[in-house]
């Protein structure tokens, strides 16, 4: 079905709702590289215009990908919750972002209406919102998740400590370990990308977290990000995995580059679930996305990235998960261009994720090619604080040595946590108080905990 | 020391843990941010970084750098015309302008076993520091393991599968490109060897191997060559390259 908009006396023709979503997109470079934006600024606006008369009900008959070709439609229209949906199957788009920044729609009228929405329902009225409504709208989302602490209350904001190491050295990660739980990180996860996907190399690094967890009784969860298919063969034998870590992507394509399809998440996931190593909650899976992965494995069928993105979501979603990242500037310039493109799409993906009831965190994170530097980092850390993000990373000093991009400090989570009055996961900060890490200023203080720490990681 | 805590900066008491690891830790502290020492420091780091990313090809010095070869050297541009748009163009920078094919094709030379491309990417600081060391005896060694080789060739913006494009004209056996890799805080001037058994339009990454992090304190000239060796002499043996050669190749872990 084609769309419309007339301005002046020039009409608009957009072929289909895929065509008036991408060219309804603020500009990025992925789009452009992709072939797929408005071809000026008049036709951006007159898409907006045109994607803001469109009814929502159409998104239930129009998909943008075909539901026989790709598993993520099917999933996505196959469990569309018609009576969530029904308060708001009257609205435009245009309604429905009018509506969500009324005061009606309030966080528990929120949390009912979330699976009543469609990804791309969810993607097109982000286009039509500026930065402050981006915002607005999801400081009134709550997503609560609990593993052995709860992440996501209000008033809380919690940091994956990221130890990584090139070669993924014991005492190396150990020392970033130490760093990060001294400054009060970690309580989202202790996260380790590890150098090699070898399951042994995984393995050992598990069992290290592990150690120092049980011995100092942190009430946090570990992951080592390794393949989906690594993790499960490490649950088989027996290995402590908390968290079951995947990438994944908003088209069935994608995500087979990515080498996972929906039943083997569907494998892992109750894999994960039968350990039951949770002790407070069983939100087990950790997602990663990002803007831009479909196009770059040539599997976004002319869908603009945003909108591929929000897809990936609905994905996540069907897995109950504890952490969701969007790792926003980690894919480079040609999909993110600067430091303006990369904040407009983090928080776009922290808005559309925790629309669709996720646990959203974001890597605030760019690439030396880009054009972006710390100041950008530290205005969409800034914006996303005040959004209500759930997790941000730790890194020590915001350089990630073993992948060779800059992302966000222990010093920036302290940073944030003061300005906002924001605290850690409420069992997480009990047991920095207990320890004698931090005071309830939330200043780290000195314990003598670091040999005893080493001891217990590098044994 | 007295002046250091009058002015609010706090070490950490687990410097030592340093010695374990390159990463920023024990930074210390005043308030809760980072000291302006290490703020600084990573500023410097990013600076090098950008630094590079912006960096020219130095086409005088090069050429001065390859005369020892004894092989001629031409200039090449891809279809990115300049920076901004090779960084948004990935495409563009695979692809050779128009009269870069036509002066390859006026070269009309009869194809040879191996032909050396040398670009940018990335890094041009790279290309500028290493190329000379790594040029000079990778070609003393392949001529003396016998293959032919073609022109040198000096290629502007470009990406790793403008190897590809070169292909489709001189049709070399073998290809090796040396490019700037992406520069990380750690290191600006790392080079990157690419090798693709009969390049040519079309193919994908994983039909070629890499010898990446070429530089003095990472994987120095001399070793980088042997490395390229024992590819190259694989890949004639197998007739390939890519993922089948990279499983055979104990030389690489």
């Amino acid at each position: 079905m084609a769309y419309h908009c007339t301005v002046g006396n020039f009409t608009y023709r957009f072929n289909d709702l895929k065509e008036l979503l991408a060219k309804a997109s603020p500009l990025r470079s992925g789009d452009v590289l992709a072939g797929l934006t408005a071809e000026s600024y008049e036709e951006r606006v007159a898409a907006q215009m045109a994607l803001a008369d469109v009814p929502l009900v159409t998104f239930l008959s129009e998909v943008v990908i075909p539901y026989e070709t790709d598993e993520v439609t099917r999933l996505i229209i196959d469990t569309h919750d018609k009576a969530a949906f029904f308060r708001i199957s009257s609205f435009t788009v245009g309604d429905l972002r009018d509506w969500l920044l009324s005061d009606d729609a309030d966080t528990i009228t929120l949390q009912q209406l979330a699976r009543g929405l469609t990804p791309e329902m969810v993607a097109a009225v982000s286009k039509l919102m500026r930065n402050q409504d981006l915002i607005l709208v999801a400081k009134k989302c709550e997503v609560v998740t609990r593993f052995r602490n709860t992440l996501g209350l209000r008033g809380h904001l919690s940091v994956r400590l990221q130890p990584n190491h090139p070669t993924d050295d014991a005492k190396g990660v150990a020392a970033s370990i130490i760093d990060g739980l001294l400054y009060g990180s970690g309580d989202a996860t202790i996260g380790i990308n590890p150098a090699t996907d070898s399951p042994a190399a995984t393995s050992r690094l598990l069992h290290m977290i592990d150690r120092v967890r049980e011995r100092f009784a942190i009430p946090t969860q570990s992951c080592v990000l390794s393949h989906i298919t690594t993790t499960l063969e490490l649950i088989e034998q027996k290995a402590p995995v908390d968290l079951v870590f995947q990438s994944i992507a908003g088209t069935e394509k994608a995500n087979a580059s990515f080498g996972v399809s929906l039943s083997l998440l569907q494998e892992a996931y109750e894999a994960g679930l039968s350990l039951k190593r949770g002790t407070i909650g069983n939100n087990i899976m950790y997602f990663e996305t990002g803007q831009g992965s479909a196009l770059s494995s040539g599997a976004h069928h002319n869908v603009d990235q945003q909108t591929c993105e929000v897809r990936a979501y609905a994905v996540a979603r069907q897995y109950k998960p504890f952490l969701v990242n969007s790792v926003v500037g980690f894919i480079g310039p040609e999909y993110l261009f600067d430091g303006k493109q990369i904040i407009r799409a983090g928080l776009e993906d922290h808005f559309c994720g925790k629309l669709m009831g996720l646990p959203m965190g974001m890597d605030i994170c760019y690439t030396n090619h880009a054009q972006a530097d710390q100041d950008d980092m530290d205005t969409l850390l800034t914006l996303l604080g005040v959004a209500g993000i759930n997790f941000i990373m730790g890194v020590p000093g915001a350089d990630d040595i073993m992948l060779n991009y800059q992302s966000t400090s222990f010093h920036d989570a302290l940073y944030l946590r003061r300005i906002l009055g924001l605290r850690p996961a409420p069992e997480f900060e009990e047991w920095l108080l207990q320890q004698g890490i931090m005071d309830s200023l939330g200043n780290r203080l000195s314990t003598g905990l670091q040999k005893q720490l080493y001891r217990a990681l590098v044994s | 020391m007295n002046d250091v805590k009058k002015i609010g900066v706090e070490p950490d008491e687990w410097e030592p843990l340093k010695a374990y690891t390159n990463a920023r830790i024990a930074l210390g502290k005043t308030g809760i941010s980072i000291p302006l020492k290490e703020s600084l420091q990573f500023k410097m780091a990013h600076a090098h970084a950008k630094d590079a990313v912006y960096s020219h090809l130095d086409v005088a010095g090069l050429q001065a750098d390859l005369e020892s070869t004894g092989l001629p050297v031409h200039r090449l541009h891809s279809q990115a015309e300049n920076r901004d748009i090779y960084l948004q163009r990935p495409d563009l920078g695979r692809l050779l302008a128009n009269d870069s094919v036509d002066k390859l094709r006026r070269l009309n030379s009869s194809p040879a076993d191996i032909s050396i491309i040398i670009a940018d990417g990335l890094s041009a600081t790279a290309i500028n520091n290493y190329t000379g060391p790594v040029v000079n005896r990778l070609v003393e060694k392949i001529q003396q393991a016998g293959y032919s080789l073609a022109p040198l060739l000096l290629v502007e913006q470009g990406r790793v599968a403008i190897t590809d494009a070169v292909g489709g004209i001189l049709r070399p056996r073998l290809a090796i490109i040396l490019i700037g890799e992406r520069p990380g805080l750690s290191a600006f001037d790392s080079m990157g060897a690419y090798i693709t058994y009969e390049p040519q339009p079309g193919l994908t990454d994983e039909r070629r191997n890499c010898v990446s992090n070429i530089r003095d304190r990472g994987l120095p000239p001399v070793l980088a060559v042997d490395k390229l060796m024992y590819l190259i002499n694989s890949a004639f043996r197998l007739q390939l390259t890519g993922v089948a050669l990279k499983d055979n190749n104990g030389l690489l872990e």
